[in-house]
């Protein structure tokens, strides 16, 4: 795989920013039409949630469609278009989801077609390739994944309690927040970190593909109609204040505290195209992995285990597992359940 | 995978909160040497740690929580892990953190239409107990593409409505009460049955 060990200018980035004609293209939210909604786009726009507004999807909407392939689509020309059209979107952008699980690819691609109001694949082919905007979109459907502050309590608590005692043997702690998406669990890590006292002498490199995520992730606006559940997470994962006490009420958004990102990097990253660029105590990845197929896995694989220092820490998704990957017998595994996993010599 | 014999190759099942004493009922139903792989989602809390092991007290077939990527293989039973969807490939699973679907994640549709896309025709959908339509519009295009489909009749549900949905979008299903439901798919073991409809309910 390419090694390129360049931060904040993947290729693919680049690429998207050129055809864009704009270096900030970015910072622009997207507008109507470009929003993350669940294909209701097209089946009744006039519907807007507030929370629309900070661009992110709401959990548990009711959806007017499945975004998936109509009942009578043929499923081998599906699969060629496809495959031409991941192709088409390489070798125009450089962003290569050619290695991406199949069947979720699909759904977010259906999503897409549905909220584009054409009817086939390849018909979304024709404007992805020809309008980058259309890519743009595409894009915050391809990447985006969602998650939750304190995502499985249970993985913090362990955190806490196994891999905390580890780091205070540290002296200064580099840790690696791989597909951080919009930055709910970096957060969560920060808070984690603060209470511990880790915070000051930790650094988090907090990468995702997508620049526009990350530029959500640097605001650290959530949305406040998820601070009951997210309280509720940080209580069971072990949390020693009032989690209020970390965020300000602001209209509809909670705007966490500056200080939990003082030492918080965010950075454009592709895990896909993209080499290691530092040496870390721990990585973590989680959730990210299962949108790749098994070879890309592996891939990824090759690169955590060259970004990590000897008996440094990787820890996955709750359903992740190093079992299918060639690096079964290089790690050990600290917390089992949990999916921490420690770097052998 | 193994290699290819007649017959159907998945079952999947959906069920929804408080399914547990139906699922108990199907797959402890099921006879050791059961073959096709069977996958159950069920609507639960995210913290609902122990429905593998009741599952499995009740079963001789080997009971688990899917990881990603995991193979299908015969003679076991998958459950579906809570806060993920879970998708089908021909031979693995993938899991998927997307958007809770109608307020389910994970949703019984996904599973549903991702199995009917990746088995089809060899895969039968079962619908069980429940209080939402989940479940009705995967069994539709199980049944489209030539799949087979049971239904749990709503008299014998503790709540009737996600077996009703799920009769009424598929009027091709077999509804027959749940302690049947075993006994039939323990019976058309390695062979095929006509499709849908064709025969007398």
């Amino acid at each position: 795989m390419p090694v390129n060990g360049r931060l904040g200018d993947g290729t693919g980035h680049w690429a998207l920013q050129r055809a864009l004609g704009t270096s900030a293209g970015a910072e622009r939210l997207p507008g109507k039409g470009a929003d993350l909604d669940d294909g209701a786009e097209t089946q009744n726009g006039g519907r807007r949630r507030k929370s629309d507004a900070l661009g992110i999807p709401a959990r548990g909407e009711a959806q007017p469609t499945l975004p998936d392939t109509p009942s009578e689509y043929p499923g081998e020309l599906e699969r060629l278009e496809i495959e031409l059209l991941l192709e088409g979107i390489f070798r125009q952008y450089g962003f290569d989801f050619r290695s991406y699980a199949f069947s979720s690819l699909k759904r977010r691609l259906w999503k897409r077609i549905y909220a584009e109001g054409v009817a086939t694949v390849s018909a979304l082919q024709d404007r992805v390739l020809h309008d980058p905007a259309v890519m743009e979109r595409l894009l915050l459907d391809l990447s985006i994944n969602v998650t939750a502050m304190f995502r499985d309590p249970g993985f913090y608590l362990a955190f806490r309690e196994q891999v905390v005692p580890l780091m205070r043997t540290y002296p200064f702690i580099r840790i690696w927040h791989a597909g951080c998406s919009t930055g709910e669990e970096v957060y969560s890590m920060a808070i984690l970190l603060q209470e511990e006292e880790l915070y000051d002498r930790a650094r988090i490199y907090a990468t995702d593909i997508n620049e526009v995520v990350l530029q959500r992730a640097r605001a650290g606006i959530f949305p406040l109609e998820k601070m009951q559940e997210y309280t509720q997470n940080y209580v069971r994962a072990g949390g020693k204040r009032s989690f209020s006490e970390y965020y300000t009420a602001l209209y509809d958004g909670a705007l966490f505290n500056a200080s939990l990102r003082r030492n918080v990097v965010f950075s454009q990253h592709n895990l896909v195209t993209d080499g290691s660029f530092a040496e870390f105590h721990v990585i973590l990845c989680r959730n990210v992995m299962i949108y790749f197929d098994r070879d890309l896995q592996n891939r990824v694989h090759d690169l955590f285990y060259a970004s990590l220092v000897p008996f440094g820490l990787l820890c996955l998704g709750s359903k992740e597992t190093l079992r299918f990957t060639r690096y079964e017998q290089r790690y050990e595994a600290l917390n089992l359940k949990e999916k921490i996993y420690r770097r052998m010599e | 995978m193994q290699a290819l014999a007649p017959g159907y190759r998945l079952i999947v099942v959906g069920v929804s909160a408080g399914g547990l004493a139906a699922l108990r009922t199907l797959v402890g139903g099921l006879p050791a040497g059961f073959s096709i792989p069977m996958v159950v989602v069920q609507h639960r809390s995210r913290d609902s740690e122990l429905l593998c092991e009741l599952l499995q007290e009740c079963s001789p077939l080997s009971v688990g929580e899917v990881n990603d990527k995991e193979e299908i293989t015969p003679g076991r039973v998958y459950v579906a892990p809570p806060d993920y969807h879970l998708l089908v490939e021909r031979g693995y699973f993938v899991l998927s953190t997307d958007e809770p679907v109608r307020y389910s994640r994970p949703s019984i549709d996904v599973t549903f239409v991702s199995a009917a896309d990746a088995y089809a025709p060899d895969v039968i959908g079962v619908v069980l107990t429940g209080a939402n339509a989940d479940g009705s519009r995967g069994l539709r295009r199980i049944v489209d593409k030539g799949g087979y489909a049971f239904v749990q009749d709503p008299a014998t549900a503790e709540v009737r409505a996600m077996p009703q949905f799920a009769a009424r979008a598929v009027p091709e299903a077999c509804v027959l009460p749940l302690e049947e439901i075993p006994l039939r798919l323990a019976a058309i073991q390695g062979r095929r049955v006509p499709p849908c409809g064709t025969v007398a309910r």
